[in-house]
């Protein structure tokens, strides 16, 4: 009995005891969709082999992203909504915005089409006819950086959602993955970003309705928080990763993931205005 | 040296109640060392719960128990008791043995002749290995008075302790009953196996309704009953012994 | 379905390192969460068995109740102590599997220490006459009845396993499902789901299942030679 006392004891010990070796990590907080496209996955290795830096992505909606960072648990946010980080940086809590990337939106919706709009390039003209024909429509509704740009279009489309939708607008609270199952299982429209919609596997249904629409392009900001708010920021590693993002090497790896043959992200650090 | 000793008990109108009832009604008496003593009485009568208010497992709700010598934690208990139904731990026979050794305090390297000599004592040494669990009732039973032998206690309490057994078993067990009173523990038996009672006791206590009644030598009780109650009881009971 | 079990075995076949990772990763923090909560759990049970103080009902009221706590619910509630912004957040330990550890513990101890209360008490109720007749305190009979009631406790322990080797909840929360560091079973089905890979994610939920009842199985089978052997 006593044996089997200290065994159990060791066992609960061994367990707590931290396997990974105490090596240089940050916390990135970032978005579902940014993850899900697996775009981490393909430039995090080129970074560790060059740093020795281990990032551990947390990804979550953009709103929820940045809640993360404004309490302190994370060194780097790397999300896509530009209102939102403009925010962040104004409350303090971040120390610098850089672009670093665009990708794009894509109105996906049911090939039956019911409103009409297949083959556009005009989003706004494509959003109000969907309302219109009170086509179904799922919104993300979850704060997230696809949901904010998804609201900003209707509201340039000269409609007010908020008061405007109807039974026909659902807001699901979900991340894309899952609004994409979602719009799937109805045959719904819904705005995707490129890079989800082509890891999506469950499509039923649904295709690319509208695409191209300068105003569907989604920028990618990165910051450091800001050690003086936060001081447990792992604040020379973070900067480091903020610089190898925006740096020719960083921006080259991020070109060359593709998908399917399809390059999803484009680099644009340094471009004015983004 | 441990607890002095601790006989003779006294009880001084001890009256015991629960859930409205009262089990026993102001009863005095005194055990002395020495002969064996029976208690006997119809079912009700309230054998059991006396048994346990002199043990200690139960406290009076008026009146005294008194020991001569008051026992001290931590020291070897000098009062065992051994119930109707043998309880024992889910581990071998010798290490139930040892385990009432080890809650007396008795460093471990004393305890394994203690078990020894006990399990010899009661015919069990042959399996003295065996899961308690799995030995027959009159071998539990019989590991069971020899967990209370182990450690020499001055009164051993007997709570109807063959009712569950066959014959062949309560013989067995009668025999090691017997072994301890001749070895000089008292012994405070309750039965309502009234053969049982003249083959093993030197005195009766005759309980009625909680209340004591009668108490004589074995041989004028059941000759002899002064009492209506103890007549009828001998009656009534004795075809059935 | 089909597809799903399909997937799972080509999983199992081609041992994916990425995969044995996860699952090692799963069992790794189930197994010192239900440690853990062993350890502490089987004193509590035993000391609310035998133990006779005021309250004492309304204690096991609430630890039965709380056999049901939402997982998410207590991983919020460790996220928010662990967070930097809470009281220890100094430890920085969020985000990794101690805290994953440190949330499965909470949601499977009150599990261990109401079902141990209750097996303690059915034994109690047999031993207590026969432990208090040789001398036996309450802690020492305590003590006893829990190693002589090791095999319903055994049931508790897999039943505590079974728990937290099925939660998401907490872990996600707490833990944020990083790649290769926080990514357990029961999270990386949940990603799948969410991308839309359906077979993968069921593939590896039959994986899931297969360990549990693997474990079950092979606790199951010692309890029973045990017994036999015990009584």
């Amino acid at each position: 009995m006593d044996l089997i006392r200290r065994l159990l004891l060791l066992a609960a010990l061994a367990a707590a005891l931290p396997a990974l070796a105490q090596e240089k990590f940050i916390v990135v907080a970032s978005t579902t969709s940014t993850e899900q496209s697996g775009l981490f996955g393909h430039i995090l290795p080129a970074f560790q082999k060059k740093t020795g830096i281990q990032v551990r992505v947390v990804a979550l909606g953009t709103g929820q992203a940045l809640d993360l960072a404004r309490r302190g648990d994370a060194d780097v946010v790397f999300v896509h909504a530009r209102s939102a980080e403009e925010k962040f940086l104004a409350e303090g809590h971040g120390v610098k915005r850089f672009p670093v990337m665009y990708n794009d939106f894509v109105l996906i919706g049911p090939k039956a089409d019911p409103a009409k709009i297949a083959g556009g390039k005009d989003i706004l003209g494509a959003l109000k006819k969907i309302k219109a024909a009170s086509a179904p429509f799922v919104s993300r509704g979850d704060k997230s950086g696809t949901h904010i740009a998804e609201l900003d279009l209707w509201k340039l489309a000269g409609i007010d959602i908020a008061k405007e939708k109807g039974p026909w607008y659902k807001d699901t609270g979900q991340g894309m993955g899952p609004a994409l199952n979602t719009a799937s299982a109805m045959n719904g429209y819904i705005l995707a970003d490129r890079g989800t919609w082509i890891s999506f596997k469950n499509r039923g249904e649904l295709a690319i309705a509208v695409e191209g629409d300068k105003r569907l392009f989604n920028q990618y900001g990165v910051m450091l928080v800001n050690p003086a708010k936060h001081p447990n920021v792992k604040k020379d590693l973070g900067q480091a990763f903020v610089d190898w993002t925006i740096s020719p090497e960083g921006q080259k790896a991020i070109a060359e993931y593709k998908i399917g043959g399809e390059q999803l992200f484009f680099p644009n650090a340094g471009a004015p205005g983004a | 040296m441990r607890n002095g000793a601790i006989l003779p008990l006294r009880l001084s109108d001890v009256s015991f109640t629960a859930g409205g009832r009262t089990i026993i009604d102001g009863i005095s008496l005194e055990i002395e060392a020495g002969p064996s003593t029976i208690i006997v009485g119809a079912n009700g009568a309230g054998k059991s719960v006396l048994m346990r208010l002199m043990h200690g497992l139960l406290d009076p709700s008026s009146g005294r128990v008194e020991w001569h010598a008051r026992e001290h934690r931590g020291a070897p208990r000098k009062q065992a008791m051994v119930f109707q139904r043998p309880v024992m731990l889910r581990r071998s026979a010798q290490s139930n043995v040892a385990y009432a050794l080890k809650v007396a305090g008795i460093p471990k390297a004393q305890r394994e002749p203690m078990v020894r000599e006990s399990l010899d004592g009661v015919g069990l040494a042959h399996l003295a290995r065996r899961p308690a669990r799995v030995l027959s009732g009159g071998e539990q039973q019989r590991l069971a008075l020899a967990r209370a032998w182990a450690l020499h206690p001055e009164v051993l309490f007997l709570d109807e302790p063959t009712a569950s057994l066959d014959p062949t078993a309560t013989r067995e067990i009668e025999t090691v009953i017997r072994a301890f009173d001749a070895a000089g523990t008292k012994i405070v038996m309750a039965t309502h196996n009234l053969g049982q009672a003249r083959r093993l006791g030197d005195e009766i206590l005759f309980l009625d309704r909680g209340r004591l009644i009668e108490r004589a030598p074995v041989e004028q009780f059941f000759s002899k009953p002064q009492s209506a109650q103890a007549a009828a009881f001998i009656k009534g009971e004795l075809p059935w012994t | 379905m089909s597809e799903a079990l399909g997937t799972a075995l080509k999983l199992l076949a081609d041992l994916d390192p990425k995969l044995v990772e996860i699952v090692l990763l799963s069992l790794r923090v189930s197994l010192s969460a239900v440690a853990i909560s062993a350890l502490l759990g089987f004193p509590l049970g035993a000391a609310i068995a035998v133990g006779r103080f005021p309250g004492r009902k309304t204690l096991i009221v609430f630890l039965n109740a709380f056999m049901g706590l939402p997982p998410v619910v207590v991983g919020l509630i460790v996220y928010l102590l662990l967070s930097r912004a809470g009281p220890l957040g100094g430890l920085g330990i969020l985000f990794t599997p101690s805290a994953m550890v440190i949330a499965q513990t909470l949601l499977i101890l009150p599990i261990i220490a109401a079902l141990s209360r209750q097996a303690i008490e059915d034994a109690w109720r047999e031993y207590e006459e026969q432990l208090r007749s040789l001398g036996a305190g309450r802690a020492s009979a305590a003590f006893t009845l829990l190693w002589d009631t090791r095999f319903s406790l055994l049931t508790t322990v897999l039943a505590g396993f079974g728990r937290a080797a099925a939660e998401v909840g907490a872990v996600i929360i707490v833990g944020g499902n990083i790649d290769g560091v926080t990514r357990v079973m029961t999270t990386t089905i949940a990603l799948e789901t969410s991308k839309g890979d359906l077979p993968l994610a069921l593939g590896l939920g039959v994986i899931l299942i297969a360990i549990v009842v693997a474990v079950n199985a092979a606790a199951t089978l010692t309890k029973d030679l045990a017994q036999r052997r015990y009584g």
